[in-house]
């Protein structure tokens, strides 16, 4: 028996809250946020990526990993993107794919999240890929799901979006290369409320990124983000000087209810990345966004639309990208204890 | 007639702060006499008390009972049951039941229950505004008779600043004592983590520490302005207790405490969004744990309470931000403030003071001290005794506890109320 007797968490890690991630073999079970990943595990989602983006240039863009696995879209929020490219990877990895909202439906008839799970768990699949609006859903998902079934976070409220910032770095890399040591990445906009950005930092960082930078206004930064590993800034040309990577955040119109913000035309005066504000960046430099984009609010049509812009193909490697991770977690050797329970 | 004789116990002196072997002597609900027997003493039931300490009976500042009105998640006669276990003889209910304590009515139930269950003596704080919606005064002359010990407006908020002047300037007069929970409402409104590192790599909302400092230094002016008599509960914030401090040091008559666990946990506890660490005010960072500690150790902390709030497991069950606050904390309150005396923040004697004598003061009552004419109050424990919580064998019927599995020394054997022996272990 661990002895308790001392304080039962590390002062510095923690509750080793990314453990229940891997299973006893060190491989992905589930894939709940990248806090916590080792650089090889990222390298190995990416390089995997690779080659199934070799399979989705193909006419025949189908191979059969996953042949009669059953993936369950458990989206508690609504989400078009996302889910469509998660349907898409499962598709192409040949499994069974099932489309939930719970938005519409259990939830609002009172029903607990434990209760929808394990009606869900009856139906015998494989995975459940989740999409909620309180942060740690997943976590809490995964802690309470039954030991055979896989959780793959497609956002938990503005805590993680791990696929998102998987296929961020993976457009990263296809544009600059494979070392991130000499980068300088920008990620402008509503930090405070994107789980896209807090994903994304640590991707970075566990990629050795030499320069992670946030711009914001003040009201917009969450508090100590520093500690994450970022330098913070409140001007954006300071900010995106010399950057080899912008990445722009989708600003959302409620924010002007809450007094964070007093008007998208101030915002855009401010924070918008116009042509000309792009000048300050490296001449190389590569605009992204996870979209949906508001223009004209973050981001101007002609940067959107702009050589610069890789905004479609991160929608694009969003595939390649989920049905790597889909294919690692769902793909791996069972565990020993797991083949008893079987 | 019930005399009782509690032999051989050690006793601790806080004037020279040492340790002696006395006897307790109890009749009709008082003790009689410590040390030499009186005249004509005939014990019907002796508690030998050797190598155990005798401390007066545990005063709770604030403890949910959850009746009336959440039933379903605990009630008097468990509640007081479990807190007898403890070694607490007194608590303190605030008023944020259902119906909310702003009638004579519900003090009365609350009290004729709590007799019933013939455990824990139960006192009430009635409400500070009617239905602690913050729009009108409650009838607080009339709770007072009816026998609440103060009034609280718990951690609802009164919005308007004049009613709040005006009802700390009734509570003066009518000389009864306020009891404040400072919350900045605005501020820790969606709130439900510490605003620091741990919820912005989390993604929770945060509650900043201005929720706490606002609340309180808006509660000093008026408290000085009005003279009322007041004490602030549940300080979670280093500069929460700096202003508790230099109101101290300028000579205000006010008192502060604060809930064990925020002495033994902080935000990192959450990391792995642990809902049984999810609390109002909510753990911050270590430096303010740190800073609580040392408040305790300079006496601008007069109390410490378990803020107990038993839940049923549904309530902790959903993601981090959508559980219910709080923690079932009546049978850690000794064994945690013991391990304050293990890690050598605070004597022994201190640290049970901080537990009876000075909350009970705090609440105006009788009780809290082992003397001659006070209420047999009192709590046995054996200092050396180890042992494990395992929170399914918890008494309290809420189970939500985030110190499952640690190691505590010290533990309650006996139990007297009212010169009756209510518990044994």
């Amino acid at each position: 028996m661990v002895n308790k007797s001392t304080r039962p968490t590390d002062p510095l890690i923690g509750n080793d809250s990314w453990n229940i991630q891997l299973d006893s073999n060190g491989r992905l079970k589930h894939f709940l946020t990248i806090e916590g990943l080792g650089s090889e595990i990222l390298t190995n989602i990416l390089d995997t990526a690779e080659s199934f983006a070799n399979v989705n240039e193909q006419r025949v863009k189908k191979v059969p990993l996953l042949r009669g696995k059953t993936i369950v879209n458990l989206f508690f929020e609504a989400s078009t993107r996302t889910r469509t490219t998660f349907e898409l990877a499962a598709k192409r990895l040949s499994a069974d794919i099932l489309n939930i909202n719970i938005s519409t439906s259990a939830t609002s008839k009172g029903e607990s999240l434990l209760d929808t799970l394990q009606n869900l768990q009856a139906m015998l699949c494989d995975m459940f890929i989740v999409r909620h609006s309180d942060s740690g859903a997943a976590h809490f998902i995964a802690g309470n799901v039954a030991p055979h079934i896989s959780v793959i976070n497609a956002g938990d409220g503005r805590h993680a979006h791990p696929t998102q910032a998987m296929l961020d770095m993976f457009t990263i890399r296809r544009n600059k290369g494979k070392d991130f040591g000499q980068l300088r990445v920008a990620i402008v906009g509503d930090l405070l409320h994107s789980r896209v950005a807090r994903s994304q930092i640590h991707a970075l960082n566990i990629l050795n990124t030499g320069d992670v930078r946030v711009i914001a206004p003040k009201t917009l930064i969450p508090t100590d983000i520093e500690d994450m590993g970022v330098s913070v800034f409140n001007d954006l040309e300071a900010g995106i000087k010399d950057a080899d990577v912008i990445i722009m955040l989708r600003l959302q119109k409620e924010r002007m209810q809450g007094a964070f913000l007093p008007s998208e035309h101030e915002y855009y005066s401010q924070y918008g990345l116009t042509e000309e504000r792009l000048r300050t960046a490296k001449d190389d430099a590569i605009v992204m966004h996870p979209g949906p984009i508001n223009r004209g609010v973050e981001i101007e049509s002609r940067v959107a639309d702009g050589e610069r812009s890789v905004i479609l193909d991160q929608v694009k490697y969003g595939i390649s990208v989920r049905m790597a991770i889909m294919s690692m977690v769902l793909g791996r050797e069972p565990e020993h204890d797991e083949t008893e329970a079987n | 007639m019930n005399r009782l004789l509690v032999s051989n116990g050690l006793i601790l002196d806080p004037v020279t702060a040492s340790v002696k072997t006395s006897d307790v002597y109890i009749a009709d609900g008082n003790i009689v006499a410590i040390d030499h027997r009186p005249e004509g003493f005939e014990a019907e039931q002796t508690i030998d008390a050797s190598g155990l300490i005798i401390s007066p009976g545990l005063v709770d500042l604030c403890a949910r009972l959850r009746e009336p009105g959440l039933e379903f998640k605990a009630d008097i006669h468990s509640e007081v049951t479990a807190a007898a276990s403890a070694g607490i003889t007194t608590l303190c209910c605030p008023p944020d039941t259902n119906p909310v304590i702003d009638e004579p009515a519900v003090v009365e139930l609350i009290h004729r229950k709590a007799a019933t269950a013939a455990h824990t003596n139960v006192v009430t704080l009635g409400a500070l505004t009617r239905r602690l919606e913050g729009q009108l005064l409650s009838e607080m002359s009339t709770l007072h008779a009816a026998g609440c010990v103060g009034v609280s407006n718990s951690r609802k908020p009164v919005a308007n600043t004049l009613i709040l002047r005006r009802a700390y300037s009734y509570a003066a007069n009518c000389g009864i004592t306020v009891f404040i929970e400072p919350d900045e409402h605005w501020l820790s409104m969606g709130g439900c983590a510490h605003d620091g590192s741990v919820a912005t790599r989390l993604g929770l909302n945060g509650i900043p520490v201005s929720a706490e400092t606002v609340a309180i230094s808006r509660a000093l002016e008026l408290i000085l302005e009005t003279g009322v008599k007041a004490h602030f509960g549940r300080l979670s914030s280093a500069h929460g207790v700096e202003l508790i401090r230099r109101a101290k040091e300028r000579g205000m008559e006010i008192t502060a405490d604060v809930s064990a666990h925020q002495l033994f946990l902080n935000e990192m506890d959450i990391n792995s969004f642990n809902s049984m660490c999810h609390v109002l005010p909510p753990l911050r960072s270590q430096r303010d744990m740190e800073a609580l500690r040392q408040a305790v150790k300079d006496g601008v902390i007069d109390a410490i309470c378990s803020d107990h709030q038993p839940h049923e497991p549904d309530a902790k069950q959903a993601p981090f931000a959508s559980t219910q606050p709080g923690i079932s904390s009546l049978e850690t309150l000794l064994a945690l403030t013991l391990r304050l005396v293990h890690e050598q923040v605070v004597p022994t004697y201190t640290a049970l003071s901080l537990l009876s004598t000075q909350p009970a003061a705090i609440l105006g009552l009788n009780t809290g001290v082992l003397a001659a004419d006070r209420p047999a109050d009192i709590c046995i424990y054996d200092p050396d005794q180890d042992w494990q919580l395992d929170a399914s064998g918890m008494l309290s019927r809420g189970k939500n506890t985030p110190f499952e599995g640690w190691n505590f020394q010290g533990k309650v054997r006996y139990t007297i109320i009212g010169g009756t022996l209510v518990h044994t272990a």
